[in-house]
């Protein structure tokens, strides 16, 4: 008996502990099934894994009171407590939407970003140097993006129907000052800065962070790389330039250290290639870099990069006044910059950036008038007495920032900090008299801002910013509220909307000035429509851009001087771009085109016109094809851009000044052509890397205006050039330690 | 009396975590056998649950959060859907650095992994991704080799990447045929450590080499 109901102990025993069944369907948040969740009862083995219908069924042997667990990298977690001794349990779960940056909506309006781990980007660093026109420059990569405007007379970038000096430079979070090799007359500098120095660049074109200010058009922000792959050493040969380049990974791969020597000497190439001027001192320029880069701890960097450079150039042209004359300018520079920041994750869903940058730039300019003898005149006339002249421009400038940003909730964050930025610039003029003009100008601003990105959603976002700037020179505050807006669809499209003020300094060429000033501004209101898919993206922007407070000038012993912020204008226009890597094989092509309506009244304009600087229908095609068999990468680009105005102003006394003369320039078309030949690419047991480079820019040969300028009597106007019709380039860069093919194909100039 | 209580405590003890680890060594087996038919049967992501939920259950052993990693970081390799490949691989990696933690050091089948979740992020977007991730590819295929020379996988890796590889970048199917080779000969006298441990490959470096005849 007693056995008998032992047995019957043991039996009942396990029919309570016998199988019960756990299962349901798993839906999100807008009744989908949901495929492949993972469902567990937590601390035991049970569990099951989602069917294409979103049903699940496992069975368990556990009893009493257990936790069933969902877990997935696209939901919240979820956990009930269930409990089995009841028998079979059923259960519909619906899960919550976990806002992660990789599924979230990209705030991205106004800005072109070009990296190659973040989403949403439309460029890669390698895009940026195997664009056939860039020859390695930054910034020529850049204008291939639409919103820039085709400006061959000078640097930088003119973005919107904004000016060069409306665009700023930042690299690591800090301003850079003279980002361009010091100015020529009618021609436009390069970039002192090697495309390689950077993992990633964000171009905007307007409606940027409350982290950037004194731009009114458009900000570059350039993130310079962390570690080195590995130690290597690279030297390069071409027939303009040689560079020698080492770069040491430590063991522990926590520290890196780097330099580089840079030596351009453009004598043979000005022997080949025909020059618009008469160079009698061709081109030479040192470039020396160091940089250094600690790991501070498992989330934080200290990075310093350092460059030294001096250009030394020559060159004679005909004078605009006289036919018998020339005038010959000479520039001497020197430029130091050197730019330290720290990154570091603080804790609790703190992080820390700060940055300062030191720069140094001397600018030594001699201007001549010179008879056909190449011989020094000394002509009474004031027109041509003002032609000899000397320029000595010393400028030093500090820049520091901190940033602290703090994480909210899912992805949303929130980040304030202030920015301090220092300029002091000195300008000896010496008339040919020998009457010496100095300036000397001092300018402190105080910058605090904050801004917040606020995820709603994945599918809505919104940026909210604004910043304050105090300006030593100006006597002034401003004040610039920004925000945007971020839907994405269902179809993974995304529309945003921005809207932001911007304040920046009068341009300093205009200053001291005769009265007091205040800040430039510009407003601006811009719509998107994104669609980017695996290899394809599409996008388009409409803007409106108001410009209020501009400056006006009037001459002042010759010298254009700002008078008042009575100036004013707008631009308005519609960008298109679309990119395709998928459509032809093999072949990776992007077209943009830019249309842009835009008049201003400012400097001497005697009323609004459309200012020269500004092309109304902008397009450019850039193709990149790799053949393999060959182990060459082709390269083309082709831009155009219809003609620009051109206005020969003059004063009509009483300092009023009229347009005696305009016109506009021919349209501009332009098509280069690029080759890498890598002939150890792949052969991964090779030591040394080497590329062969070969670029053509303007293969066509078109007859390029980029304007006209007058003679002071406005009875002579003569057309400003490009430096060539055509420019060939050609080396070879090796590298040994590490297979760098890749970076070397694109590091030719 | 009380030595036979303590014995008996003693015993039912062991008979307790002999079950304990019966249990696992059954859950592991069970899982383990279905590792070569996951590709045909579709049932990766399945797979790699199910070791995940031995894996949080049992906490300790570096086995489970492994075999978690491997189809994981397989399931990302595979996938057609390149915008959830990122997504898996960092859930991979995740498992693997849990393994590893267990572990206290990386060994020769966590670096096969971590190399297979390198490929995974590259397949995104090989050509822009190919300087990042290409380095930790190879590097990962190395670190294998020497901490355990007698491991066939990261000649199976390193094999099936130069298969795929076009002749121009270094690659292609002669290339690979002396490395499946090599793998072949490694899996003939290859004996995991315990009955357990990985032991995956062998067919699969088969039906490579049956595509050269």
């Amino acid at each position: 008996m007693r056995l008998v109901l032992f047995y019957f102990l043991v039996f009942s025993c396990f029919t309570v502990s016998a199988q019960v069944r756990v299962g349901g369907t798993i839906n999100n948040h807008k009744s989908k099934p949901l495929i492949g969740i993972s469902i567990s009862l937590k601390d035991t083995y049970d569990g099951a894994t989602t069917d294409s219908l979103g049903n699940f069924s496992f069975t368990t042997n556990e009893k009493g009171n257990q936790t069933l667990v969902v877990t997935s990298t696209e939901y919240k977690p979820y956990e009930k407590e269930i409990n089995l001794d009841s028998g079979n349990v059923n259960l519909n779960i619906t899960l919550k939407e976990q806002i992660t940056s990789l599924k979230a909506v990209v705030i991205s309006v106004g800005a072109f970003e070009a990296s190659d781990q973040k989403k949403g980007t439309v460029l890669n660093p390698v895009d940026i140097v195997t664009t056939a026109s860039a020859n390695g420059d930054i910034t020529s990569a850049i204008k291939t993006l639409p919103g820039t405007q085709q400006v061959g007379e000078s640097e930088g970038l003119f973005v919107r129907g904004g000016t060069a000096d409306e665009t700023k430079y930042y690299i690591d979070g800090t301003l850079v000052n003279n980002f361009y090799y010091s100015s020529e007359p009618g021609m436009a500098t390069r970039g002192r800065f090697n495309p390689f120095l950077f993992k990633g660049t964000i171009f905007s074109s307007g409606g940027y962070s409350a982290l950037y200010g004194q731009a009114l058009s458009s900000v570059l922000l350039l993130e310079s790389i962390d570690f080195p792959d590995k130690t290597s050493a690279s030297f390069g040969v071409s027939y303009l330039s040689a560079n020698a380049g080492i770069q040491a990974l430590s063991k522990n791969k926590k520290s890196s250290w780097g330099i580089t020597y840079d030596y351009t000497n453009l004598a043979l190439v000005y022997n080949l290639i025909k020059q618009k001027y008469d160079y009698f001192r061709v081109p030479v320029i040192h470039n020396a870099d160091a940089n250094f880069r600690i790991k501070t701890s498992a989330t934080g960097i200290l990075k310093y990069y350092g460059i030294f450079s001096t250009t030394n150039v020559a060159f004679r042209y005909q004078d605009i006044d006289s036919l018998q004359l020339k005038n010959a300018f000479h520039l001497n520079n020197f430029n130091t910059y050197h730019n330290i920041s720290w990154r570091e994750k603080l804790g609790k869903g703190w992080r820390l950036q700060a940055g300062a940058s030191y720069s140094n730039n001397i600018d030594k300019i001699n201007s001549e008038l010179q008879n056909d003898q190449n011989v020094k005149l000394e002509l009474g006339d004031p027109l041509y007495a003002s032609k000899n002249f000397n320029l000595e421009r010393k400028g030093n400038y500090v820049n520091g920032k901190v940033v602290l940003e703090k994480k909210l909730f899912s992805i949303s964050t929130v980040r304030f900090g202030n920015e301090y930025n220092m300029s002091d610039e000195k300008t000896e003029f010496i008339q040919s008299g020998g009457s010496h003009i100095p300036f000397h100008l001092k300018e402190n601003i105080e910058a605090l801002f904050a801004e917040t990105d606020l995820y709603i959603t994945n599918d809505l976002a919104l940026k909210v910013g604004v910043r304050s700037e105090h300006s030593s020179l100006l006597h002034k505050w401003n004040f610039a509220p920004r925000v945007s807006f971020a839907y994405k669809f269902a179809d993974k499209s995304q529309a945003s909307i921005a809207y932001g003020q911007f304040y920046q300094d009068p341009n300093s060429l205009y200053l001291p000035a005769l009265n007091a000033l205040h800040f430039v501004k510009a407003t601006h209101y811009i719509a998107q429509y994104q669609k980017i898919t695996n290899n394809r993206t599409f996008r388009t922007e409409l803007f409106y851009k108001k410009y209020d407070d501009l400056i006006k000038t009037q001459n002042n012993f010759g010298r254009p001087v700002a008078i008042n912020n009575d100036g004013f204008g707008d631009a308005k226009g519609v960008e298109v771009f679309w990119r395709d890597k998928k459509t032809f094989k093999n072949l990776d092509y992007w077209v943009s085109y830019s249309y842009l309506d835009t008049k201003r009244d400012f400097l001497n304009y005697p009323f609004s016109i459309q200012p020269p600087f500004a092309s109304k229908h902008t397009a450019s095609l850039v193709l990149k094809k790799f053949i393999l068999p060959l182990k060459t990468q082709f390269n083309a680009s082709y831009t155009y851009a219809t003609g620009r105005p051109y206005y020969n102003i003059m004063s009509a006394g009483n300092n009023d000044f009229k347009i005696v003369d305009q016109g506009r320039t021919r349209d501009y078309n332009s098509l280069s052509l690029s080759m890498n030949y890598l002939p150890n690419i792949g052969n991964t047991k090779a030591k040394a890397f080497g590329v062969l480079v070969l670029s053509v820019t303007n293969v066509l040969g078109f007859n390029n205006i980029y304007s006209y300028n007058y003679s002071a009597n406005g009875q002579n106007k003569v057309a400003v050039l490009p430096a060539a019709r055509r420019f060939y380039f050609i080396g070879y860069f090796i590298s040994l330690g590490i297979d760098r093919s890749e970076d070397a194909i694109n590091n030719h100039l | 009396m009380k030595r036979i209580l303590f014995l008996t405590l003693l015993l039912a003890g062991g008979i307790f975590t002999n079950a304990q680890s019966d249990k696992y060594t059954k859950a592991m087996n069970a899982n383990i056998a279905m590792l070569d038919s996951m590709m045909i049967k579709n049932n990766i992501a399945e797979i790699g649950n199910n070791f995940a939920r031995i894996a949080d259950a049992e906490k300790d052993k570096w086995l489970p959060y492994y075999y978690a990693g491997y189809c994981t970081s397989l399931q990302a390799m595979t996938g057609k859907d390149n915008s959830k490949k990122d997504d898996l691989a960092n859930k991979a990696t995740d498992f693997i650095s849990k393994a590893e933690n267990i572990l206290g050091k990386e060994n020769s089948e966590t670096d096969v992994v971590k190399s297979m979740i390198a490929t995974a992020h590259m397949t995104v977007d090989p050509q822009s991704r190919y300087m990042t991730y290409g380095a930790a590819i190879n590097e990962n295929i190395e670190k294998a080799k020497k901490a355990d020379p007698s491991n066939p996988r990261p000649y199976l890796l390193e094999a099936e990447n130069k298969f795929y590889t076009p002749e121009a970048f270094g690659g292609g199917k002669s290339v690979a045929k002396p490395l499946f080779e090599k793998a072949k000969e490694l899996y003939e006298n290859f004996k995991p450590e315990t009955p357990l441990s990985p032991n995956w490959g062998k067919s699969t470096v088969e039906y490579f080499l049956s595509q050269y005849k």
